[in-house]
């Protein structure tokens, strides 16, 4: 009854604080839809300037998505490719084709090299491989590779931030003393804790996976409720670690602190980025990263359809580490009162 | 036993800096006990020891019988803390709703006492009023009154009336006398000399030394003077102007 009572009381602080109410729901869903328009924007369009090229060749350039502007010699496209009107350069010398890139973004080079690849081949037709996608489909946006992993990551940021300066500022204002002064258990503080954000959690974790899937469209092809379940463990362990490692900060600037601390490296190693190149006993540190095994289920469960049995490891693991937090944080309680 | 609360020589220090220096002391039931001294004497470290919130180097307490801390304790014992740890956000029923709630109360029996805590310090029209938009005075006695809401025999209050006006000071101290009359203890502190004056005993404290413990008129007559403020200093070591 303690339990609930705490609970009831988060809530009721919750629905009165509307800015943090609104910094939980829709923070994640503003940034996610930024993130769209970033990764799941228009093809880039390479401008290439020509210097006397044969027509067929210019024909085949413009078929692959490219604006190509033709000069009558090299030295006026050098200006322009300086004054960045231009991407590269397509020339022919002694019958060979002469590229010169602009070269600052890597993306822009990829994209050119591409097309260039496509109308060289033009002129040796090839075979063309039959290709089956096992997972995935063609079109396929780094927004829908990222996405999942970035579905974890807000609810796991926003939770342990706010979880963590709640907490905080139940001890700097005394409360957490005027709490442990009633006959309240440490863990039924803890649990009330859970069960009271656990709530708001489970709203969250809802709303940004609709939001992601049904408005966004991100790719999806597997169940909603194990989607939820795994953003909902994932936010439970935010919860435990964010109010556990309150008890070592003083003040709501220390909570930021713990962001290049906590937060940084997890999204190194989340799968957001590609880890291979690493070091291996490097990479061994992305097993103690509660947001890896989180990441790596939700890319299972959408791009993948995995079923439980597929990410039960990552289920267990994840609850893992929320009991053991949870139980940290029972016993860190004991600096506030003995029993 | 009448011995409400038993210290058995009590020590604490914080990071080598002794606060509290070999304590003994027994309030009896009944009685308006209150513990005076200046700030940084100890007060609030000797009280926080009595509700078990930190715990001493050597030496034990009892209260009601039983050695702190213990949690089955703290359903007896009322508690109102030196600043006042109150839940801005929430109006003053749902703070009131929220602790009764820690105390066990539930149904109409908690709505009787939230309605019957309020009425004593004068809270009933502002109820439904967000802490937030509180004054300092009030929240004060909101303290006060969840601090009241379980009927607990031992009241333990750190600086009760500290920022409250003069006309609300003197109505907390008749709500204090009434309830110790019905028969709840009172451990108080307090650095105000006429508030000292209206216990039943005290006890001076300063620098972690329990100097003297009796009544006022007692400490009067100890120390050749006529006023507690002179008792102090001069049961203290010290020397009169």
């Amino acid at each position: 009854m303690r339990t609930r009572a705490l609970a009831l009381r988060i809530i009721r602080q919750f629905l009165r604080d509307k800015r943090t109410l609104a910094l939980i729901f829709l923070a994640p869903l503003l940034i996610l839809t930024l993130l769209n328009f970033i990764f799941n924007g228009q093809p880039i369009t390479p401008n290439i300037g020509t210097v006397q090229l044969p027509a067929p060749i210019i024909e085949r350039l413009n078929s692959t998505d490219a604006n190509v502007t033709t000069y009558t010699n090299q030295a006026e496209a050098k200006q322009a490719l300086e004054a960045r009107d231009l991407d590269a350069i397509l020339s022919l010398t002694d019958g060979k084709p002469d590229l010169i890139l602009e070269g600052s973004d890597p993306s822009m080079n990829q994209a050119i090299l591409l097309r260039l690849q496509k109308v060289m081949q033009a002129n040796t037709p090839t075979i063309q491989p039959n290709i089956t996608y096992l997972h995935g489909k063609e079109g396929m946006s780094s927004f829908d590779y990222f996405g999942p992993v970035l579905i974890g990551f807000f609810s796991f940021f926003f939770v342990f931030m706010i979880a963590g300066v709640s907490f905080l500022r139940e001890r700097t204002t005394g409360t957490l003393e005027r709490l442990l002064a009633t006959p309240i258990r440490r863990s039924e503080v803890v649990g009330g804790y859970l069960l009271g954000f656990g709530i708001f959690t489970l709203l969250q974790a809802t709303l940004i996976t609709w939001f992601a899937i049904e408005v966004l469209g991100m790719y999806m092809v597997g169940n909603f409720g194990l989607v939820l379940l795994i953003n909902l463990l994932l936010t439970l362990t935010a919860l435990t670690l964010g109010t556990l490692l309150s008890s070592f900060a003083s003040s709501e600037f220390q909570i930021i602190q713990f962001i290049p601390l906590v937060i940084v490296p997890q999204v190194f190693f989340s799968g957001l980025f590609n880890l291979d190149a690493m070091a291996p006993w490097l990479q061994k540190l992305s097993y103690i990263m509660p947001l890896y095994y989180g990441a790596d289920a939700m890319r299972g469960i959408m791009i993948r359809g995995e079923s439980i049995g597929d990410i039960q490891l990552d289920i267990y693991i994840l609850l893992g580490f929320s009991i053991v937090f949870a139980l940290l944080n029972i016993a860190a309680l004991k600096k506030q009162r003995a029993i | 036993m009448s011995n409400i609360l038993e210290i058995r020589d009590i020590s604490r220090s914080f990071h080598g800096r002794t606060v509290l220096q070999s304590i003994h002391l027994q309030v009896e039931r009944g009685e308006l006990f209150g513990l005076l001294g200046p700030s940084g004497s100890g007060k609030t470290t000797l009280i926080k020891l009595m509700t078990g919130m930190d715990r001493s180097d050597s030496g034990e307490i009892h209260i009601l019988g039983e050695k702190v801390p213990k949690l089955s304790l703290l359903k007896r014992i009322g508690y109102m803390a030196q600043s006042d740890a109150l839940y801005n956000e929430l109006t003053a029923r749902q703070n009131l709703q929220f602790f009764a709630s820690l105390y066990g109360l539930s149904g109409v029996r908690r709505n009787e006492r939230i309605d019957a805590v309020l009425r004593v310090v004068d809270l009933l029209d502002h109820k439904d009023k967000t802490v937030a938009a509180y004054s300092g005075g009030m929240k004060r006695r909101l303290s006060l009154a969840i601090s009241l809401l379980h009927e607990p025999e031992l009241l333990i209050l750190d600086e009760p009336t500290v920022g409250i006006d003069p006309v609300l000071r003197q109505s907390i101290w008749q709500e204090l006398l009434a309830l110790r009359d019905q028969g709840t203890t009172i451990i108080l502190t307090t650095h105000v000399m006429d508030e000292a004056d209206k216990c039943d005993r005290i006890g001076l404290i300063r620098d972690g030394h329990l100097t003297a413990v009796d009544s006022p008129a007692a400490l009067k007559e100890r120390s050749g003077t006529t006023t507690l403020e002179n008792a102090f200093i001069v049961l203290g070591g010290g020397v009169l102007a």
